[in-house]
């Protein structure tokens, strides 16, 4: 604390005092606030990675599928089946606060409830291996939708974890110490004054003595 | 009411179409850039986007990372899985815990 220059009055320590009991104080909330986020993140990011291992090879099933679709028809076939869809898909989005962070909820929503109305295109024309790759992209939008609803509150409850960790550390090894510092400094400074008038006060009584009685002079007659 | 957005390029997504999801196919980082700006902008809760295409836009996805919507989600595109969406993962561990303990092992 030699650093920083503090008035070494008594003010300025009750000041320091207080201080130093709202940042202990601070401390232990952030410190359990810290390991909550901690817990349920760990939770979370696993769920998420399970997830995203998961639509990842639902996709790379579906591509392929669509990839053999391709193959059986031609170009413009294709893309004239998929330019209307019929289904749509709605979103609602909550909000779930998990210990200050604000993470979203989704819930998706089907325009009509017929789960046959992803085959937006006659049955005429169109290979069955499109109605396998639709199918089994359509298989994977559920996870998909838990899988952006976890991803981005683990993304969310990450960059609040990492700002919780150095307003702790910086309590922890900053502020908290430093305050100490200066109440130590500021007691030892208070004690020293006071040692320095007790001294004084007595030096004055020896010297009023002195003056009133004159012990020196007697002790030289 | 948000909606759901897929991006990439269009052999990647044009199934999407089917499920009830807008497809934007994009090609070029000027036009994902603008695409993605009016997306995040418009009413799109969720943008699923191609690894290839959320390789070429870091920033703009840094720049929505800290918001509530839209999520922006990578997904794997025909040509294949760059695994950066499970590095993705691996990097908000990374964030949170300091270093990657849980995936650490895994490929």
């Amino acid at each position: 604390m030699a650093s920083t220059q503090v008035n070494p009055t008594r003010m300025e320590l009750t000041r320091l005092k207080k201080k130093l009991a709202t940042a202990v104080k601070g401390h232990r909330l952030l410190k359990d606030k810290r390991d909550e986020l901690m817990r349920e993140f760990l939770d979370l990011v696993r769920e998420n990675m399970a997830l995203r291992r998961k639509v990842e090879e639902g996709i790379r099933r579906a591509n392929t599928n669509f990839v053999v679709a391709r193959a059986g028809m031609s170009e413009e076939m294709l893309r004239t089946a998929v330019m209307a869809p019929r289904q749509e898909v709605l979103l609602e989005q909550g909000v779930r606060n998990v210990m200050s962070v604000d993470i979203p909820v989704f819930t998706a929503k089907m325009r009509t409830p017929d789960p046959s109305d992803i085959y937006s295109y006659g049955f005429a024309f169109t290979s069955g291996d499109l109605d396998d790759a639709v199918k089994s992209l359509s298989d994977v939008l559920p996870d998909m939708l838990r899988l952006a609803e976890t991803e981005k509150s683990c993304q969310l409850m990450a960059a609040e974890i990492e700002k919780t960790r150095r307003r702790v550390n910086a309590l922890e090894h900053v502020i908290i110490p430093e305050t100490k510092s200066g109440i130590r400094y500021i007691t030892m400074k208070l004690d020293e004054n006071e040692r320095s008038t007790q001294i004084r006060l007595m030096k004055v009584k020896d010297m009023m003595l002195e003056e009133a009685h004159g012990y020196k002079k007697k002790q030289e007659a | 009411m948000y909606k759901i957005a897929v991006m990439g390029e269009y052999d990647s997504i044009y199934g999407f179409a089917t499920l009830g999801l807008d497809t934007f196919p994009v090609s070029g980082r000027e036009e994902a850039r603008s695409t993605l700006r009016r997306l995040a902008e418009g009413n799109y809760g969720i943008i699923y986007m191609t690894e290839a295409l959320a390789a070429e836009l870091p920033e703009d996805l840094e720049r929505y990372g800290g918001q509530l919507v839209p999520a922006i989600i990578r997904i794997p595109g025909v040509h294949g899985n760059t695994g950066a969406g499970i590095q993705g993962v691996k990097d908000s561990v990374e964030k949170a815990v300091g270093s990657d303990i849980l995936f650490g092992g895994e490929a």
